[in-house]
């Protein structure tokens, strides 16, 4: 017996073989690539400008936490601005979760159609303020306000190490700046929460409402549970905005060049972003650009790390559903 | 109401009652139900009683308010925005919608089976099994005997006994449903509401859940929709048969032990309806 082997057919040619079809099919697949493209790009100008840096100062430039360029060799490290990034993504998360999941929750389950339809939209618009809007808003309006408040945290909570201030100087500190990015992820996160738990099979609230259970118990049980992906999503959104967000923190917070660990209502804290903005206008065109770009490169590096964290744990969420 | 709704209703309620053995206690009684969505009613002037420890198959045409029926049972038709309701529901001779009776309560006594088995799937099939009462907080020891006790009385005990920690999206569309219906058994109810249980399912899975039901009516009081004719008369000892006129709320024609219904019904449309000329 002969075996011959099996002739394959083209299947992929015929699919596209409409002139229309392959223009279109090209054009897509171009433009997909630009943004692997632009990705690229951005890496690599800043990786360039990282390498000089970092063979000129060494891994020092991220375990210290110093600006001073006139001392030889200059002293210059941003670890305090990198672990400030954080600190303040940390606290407005901790304020901006609770706020947009609960909102989210009376939008789907509570309110009247009414007033989530409007509530939605409001949602909506609070997104696209401009953050520079925000900032001015929370320079001119929140600081007064927020004051008072880290009084009354330091008066009644002050026992609790992060709610220590020696200084009495309640301007410029974390927690002000943590609001203010809270503020501009709420949005975010109410919207992606809204979305994915306005999905939440009827079937499944019918089984737990026939089980007799309240709001509360169904939310636990059921809703939370099955929209956690999307919700882990939301939330990773509105982070990847707070450890980028420049110029609204560029208002409210004191750029200080030491680490402040964890006072979050003491004066003074960093973040890269802001150092950026508050030292480009006049840096030298030479090392302190690099520097500068240098930060830039280490930053785009930590929101990457945070994204590909996120995307692994809604995949990993995902999975558990199925 | 207006009076003349309401002498009219009392008629009614006459021979709902006769064709019932006496001797059975009844456990469930609609009183004069009527419903209504926003503006436009849906059901008119149901009374039927429900006697314990029997079945009851709710019978019609699609859209003459059996579901929306079975839903005032429980309290559950309160939760669709815009829904009304007039009339009583007694359970056990205490009317379920007076102010002083807690919603959650009554869902727990009177459970419910849907369409769609909806088991959570988040959940392994132990897990489902004990959900409700982890869901309603209700405080019962040997979770172990339970899950065994209910799989076993849904019938799913024998395919499921290996593996109670898998995933309950596992499990096929009968399976899941026979979950669902030990889900609904782990509360201990003593009536259970069951929506066209089997009009998802397959033919040998609508046998086991018909075997299943004919075994729970041993012990407690089972209410089932269905659209399907035969199941009706296997399953059930009562019927009621309900039909909507074009644009007009749902009330119920007849009802009476099933056998008479589909042997011998009083009204033309019943008899026409049985025999599948209509529906």
């Amino acid at each position: 017996m002969t075996v011959t082997d099996p002739v394959f057919r083209d299947l992929h040619s015929a699919a596209t073989s409409h002139r229309g079809d392959r223009i279109f099919n090209r054009t897509v697949t171009a433009l997909a690539f630009t943004a692997l493209l632009v990705l690229a790009g951005i890496s690599i100008f800043l990786g360039a400008q990282a390498v000089p840096v970092l063979a000129e100062l060494g891994p020092s430039y991220l375990t210290t936490t110093a600006w001073d360029l006139t001392s030889t060799p200059p002293d210059v490290g941003i670890w305090g601005m990198l672990y400030g990034s954080v600190l303040l993504a940390v606290i407005g998360l901790l304020i901006a979760v609770p706020a947009g999941l609960l909102l989210a929750v009376f939008m789907v389950f509570m309110a009247p159609p009414k007033i989530s339809k409007a509530l939605t939209s409001l949602v909506d618009l609070m997104a696209a303020i401009p953050s520079v809007i925000i900032g001015l808003w929370a320079f001119y309006v929140l600081t007064g306000p927020a004051v008072e408040w880290q009084q009354l945290l330091n008066e009644y909570l002050g026992w609790i190490p992060i709610f220590q201030n020696t200084s009495g100087n309640f301007l410029g500190t974390p927690f002000i700046a943590g609001f203010v990015l809270a503020i501009m992820m709420i949005p975010i996160i109410t919207s992606i929460s809204r979305e994915v738990l306005s999905h939440t099979p009827p079937e499944l609230i019918n089984a737990s409402e026939a089980l007799g259970c309240s709001l509360w118990t169904m939310l636990r049980y059921v809703a939370l549970p099955y929209g956690r992906g999307g919700i882990v999503g939301g939330i990773m959104l509105g982070l990847g905005r707070a450890l980028g967000e420049t110029i609204a923190i560029f208002f409210v917070l004191k750029i200080v060049f030491e680490v402040n660990w964890y006072n979050i209502i003491e004066s003074g804290g960093g973040s890269v972003a802001s150092l950026i903005v508050s030292k480009f206008g006049e840096a030298n065109a030479g090392f302190e650009t690099q520097l500068l770009l240098a930060a830039g490169f280490f930053l785009f590096l930590l929101t990457l790390i945070v994204n590909v964290i996120a995307n692994l744990i809604v995949s990993r969420t995902g999975r558990m559903q199925r | 109401m207006s009076t003349a709704e309401f002498d009219q209703s009392v008629e009614t309620l006459e021979p709902s009652m006769s064709g019932r053995s006496p001797a059975l206690p009844i456990q469930l009684t609609a009183r004069d139900i009527s419903v209504w969505f926003g503006k436009r009613k849906v059901l008119e002037g149901v009374n039927i009683d429900f006697p314990k420890n029997t079945v009851t198959a709710l019978i019609g045409p699609s859209g003459c308010g059996k579901s929306t029926f079975i839903r005032t049972l429980n309290r559950l038709h309160e939760l669709i925005p815009g829904a009304a309701l007039a009339g009583e529901v007694l359970y056990e001779g205490k009317d379920i919608y007076s102010p002083d009776i807690d919603p959650t309560h009554i869902r727990l006594n009177i459970g419910m089976v849907f369409q769609k088995p909806n088991p959570f799937p988040s959940m392994s099939i132990r897990g489902n099994v004990l959900s409700g009462l982890k869901l309603s907080g209700m405080k019962r020891s040997n979770h172990d005997d339970i899950v065994e006790e209910t799989l076993t009385a849904a019938g799913l005990w024998n395919e499921v006994k290996d593996r109670l920690g898998a995933h309950a999206g596992e499990l096929s569309g009968g399976q899941a449903q026979r979950l669902v219906i030990a889900r609904a058994l782990a509360v201990q109810p003593h009536v259970l509401l069951m929506d066209e249980p089997c009009s998802a399912l397959d033919p040998a899975s609508t046998l086991k859940i018909e075997e299943t039901i004919r075994e729970l009516s041993k012990d407690i009081t089972v209410i089932i929709v269905t659209h399907n004719m035969q199941q009706a008369v296997r399953v059930s000892d009562y019927t009621a048969f309900f039909l909507a006129a074009e644009n007009e709320p749902g009330h119920v024609v007849e009802q009476g032990p099933t056998t008479d219904i589909f042997s011998n019904p009083r009204d033309q449309r019943t008899l026409d309806y049985v025999n599948g000329r209509f529906g």
